[in-house]
């Protein structure tokens, strides 16, 4: 069964606050890994492999370089459970 | 050419297995308390050796949850350490590239490296953590240091084992005297208390067995002693060129005046027997302070307790000191930290230079039957108090490979 946006948002808050110690309040759709949260290239590596294991998808090391927002994680993984 | 350029030690910092900082491992160490105790890991009863001597403050009561997972314990320890120091330096303003980093470590982020490879071999290439290099190079707390405190004169770790400490002390004086920085943080840590390395220091005998008594464990000039107790954590001493000090008004603890540096040539792990490479160094490092042996008050003994090289050092500083050995107070501060490999002669020097504050030298403990061979003054159960006016000490370290490093420190009136 498809995950839906909401359900892959919260997981992705839990993620990103636990690798990069960002609060969950802040992390929003809109907000870009590097520019907004500083979520630097080694981290957003761990958020990559923590997310595959959370939502059971592969998300290809050529596309991790797409992944520019918050959002841009989550439809991929919305569409990659599908 | 101009004077010779000074070095002075204006902060201090540390983490210990005595002592979350400076002053309360000072405070332990006189007071003789031991900080070795039985692990209580799960690995630990698969070992020959179940104790050591772990920090008394775990870094995470220190640091962040988010900091601490990208960084290995080592680098916990000289982070630490190092904020401490320069808090304690009055958090000097200096121009950036005239700001260095010298930290060493024995053996580097052991632990990182095997619980890596736990992963690697239970989980998969993929879930190795993207922070494993930069976690377990032996350069990532000189590093890390580095990077918080912008220091961009030069970053550098020397590695010679147990005398790593030493050497980085030794390698920043250097760096200030050759006018290439006019402060540098420098120290050692480590952080290898874990199966492996442990294993193998027990396979080399090198370990004392006295698992019923860990706190009575580490006695360097006992009789009785059968090796040395791991230690963890780390000293960092802030170095300053004495000018630079003098104009901003900073506290000055004492001048680090001259360093001997040698090696034996003899063997991988054993200590020469006949200490002339100790001799050489204890010799060329008061020559290089511009002082006699009259001069020196105090020193801090690299003595691991192990069989062999307690002897080997004693005998090798009643050679190097003939008559004048006699007013030298010795202590073995291992007795209480255990043996913190890279961070001993850094923790050692920060002990050096609360002696020369204090005029207090710290005790020896846990010698109940003094090894008739050892022929010089050991501070024993109790600290000594030192003379007042111009006083040195020295700190002996000295590592696997015949590395030998002594380090003159001198009193500033």
């Amino acid at each position: 069964m498809a995950l839906t946006q909401a359900d892959v948002l919260a997981g992705l808050k839990e993620i990103v606050e636990e690798v990069a110690g960002i609060p969950a309040a802040s992390i929003e759709l809109d907000k870009n890994f590097s520019d907004d949260l500083e979520v630097d290239s080694l981290s957003m590596v761990e958020v990559v492999v923590a997310s595959e294991e959370r939502f059971g998808v592969k998300i290809p090391d050529d596309q991790v370089t797409e992944l520019k927002t918050v959002g841009d994680a989550v439809n991929f993984i919305v569409k990659a459970s599908a | 050419m101009s004077a010779q350029r000074r070095v002075v030690v204006t902060g201090l910092g540390a983490t210990t297995p005595i002592g979350g900082d400076a002053s309360s491992t000072w405070a332990a160490l006189l007071a003789g308390n031991s900080g070795a105790r039985t692990l209580t890991e799960d690995w630990a009863n698969t070992i020959p050796v179940n104790f050591a001597a772990r920090v008394a403050v775990e870094p995470s009561e220190v640091m962040e949850r988010v900091e601490l997972r990208k960084l290995d314990r080592s680098e916990t320890f000289a982070l630490i350490a190092s904020r401490e120091a320069w808090k304690d330096a009055g958090s000097p303003e200096v121009d950036n590239e005239r700001l260095g980093v010298v930290i060493a470590s024995g053996i580097g982020g052991v632990t990182t490296l095997l619980d890596q490879y736990d992963v690697l071999k239970e989980k998969g290439a993929r879930s190795v953590s993207p922070y494993t290099v930069p976690m377990l190079m032996p350069n990532g707390p000189a590093a890390h240091v580095g990077l918080e405190f912008k220091a961009r004169a030069g970053v550098h770790t020397p590695v010679s084992a147990c005398a790593s400490g030493a050497e980085a002390i030794g390698y920043a004086f250097e760096m200030i005297r050759n006018n290439r920085a006019d402060v540098i943080i420098s120290g050692g840590v480590e952080a290898a208390i874990h199966a492996l390395p442990m294993a193998g220091f027990a396979a080399m005998k090198a370990l004392s067995t006295r698992s019923d008594a860990p706190e009575r464990a580490s006695r360097p000039y006992d009789l009785d002693r059968d090796g040395f107790v791991l230690g963890e954590g780390g000293g960092v001493l802030i170095l300053e060129e004495y000018e630079h000090a003098k104009a901003r008004g900073a506290k000055i603890y004492c001048e680090i005046a001259g360093q001997g540096l040698t090696s034996d040539g003899f063997h991988i792990a054993a200590p020469d027997p006949d200490g002339s490479g100790v001799q050489r160094a204890i010799k060329f490092a008061l020559a290089d302070a511009g002082i006699s042996t009259k001069d020196v008050v105090h020193l801090n003994a690299h003595a691991t307790s192990t069989p062999a090289g307690d002897v080997a050092e004693a005998n090798a500083l009643r050679l190097a000191l003939g008559t004048d050995a006699d007013h030298v107070a010795v202590s073995a501060t291992k007795s209480m930290t255990g043996h913190l490999l890279g961070g001993a002669g850094a923790i050692e020097s920060v002990f050096l230079v609360k002696a020369i504050q204090d005029r207090m030298a710290p005790p020896t403990i846990n010698i109940e039957n003094l090894d008739p061979a050892v022929t010089v003054d050991v501070v024993r159960d109790k600290p000594r108090a030192l003379p007042s006016g111009d006083i040195a000490a020295l700190n002996d370290s000295f590592g696997f490979g015949g590395h030998n490093v002594v380090l003159v420190f001198k009193s500033v009136n």
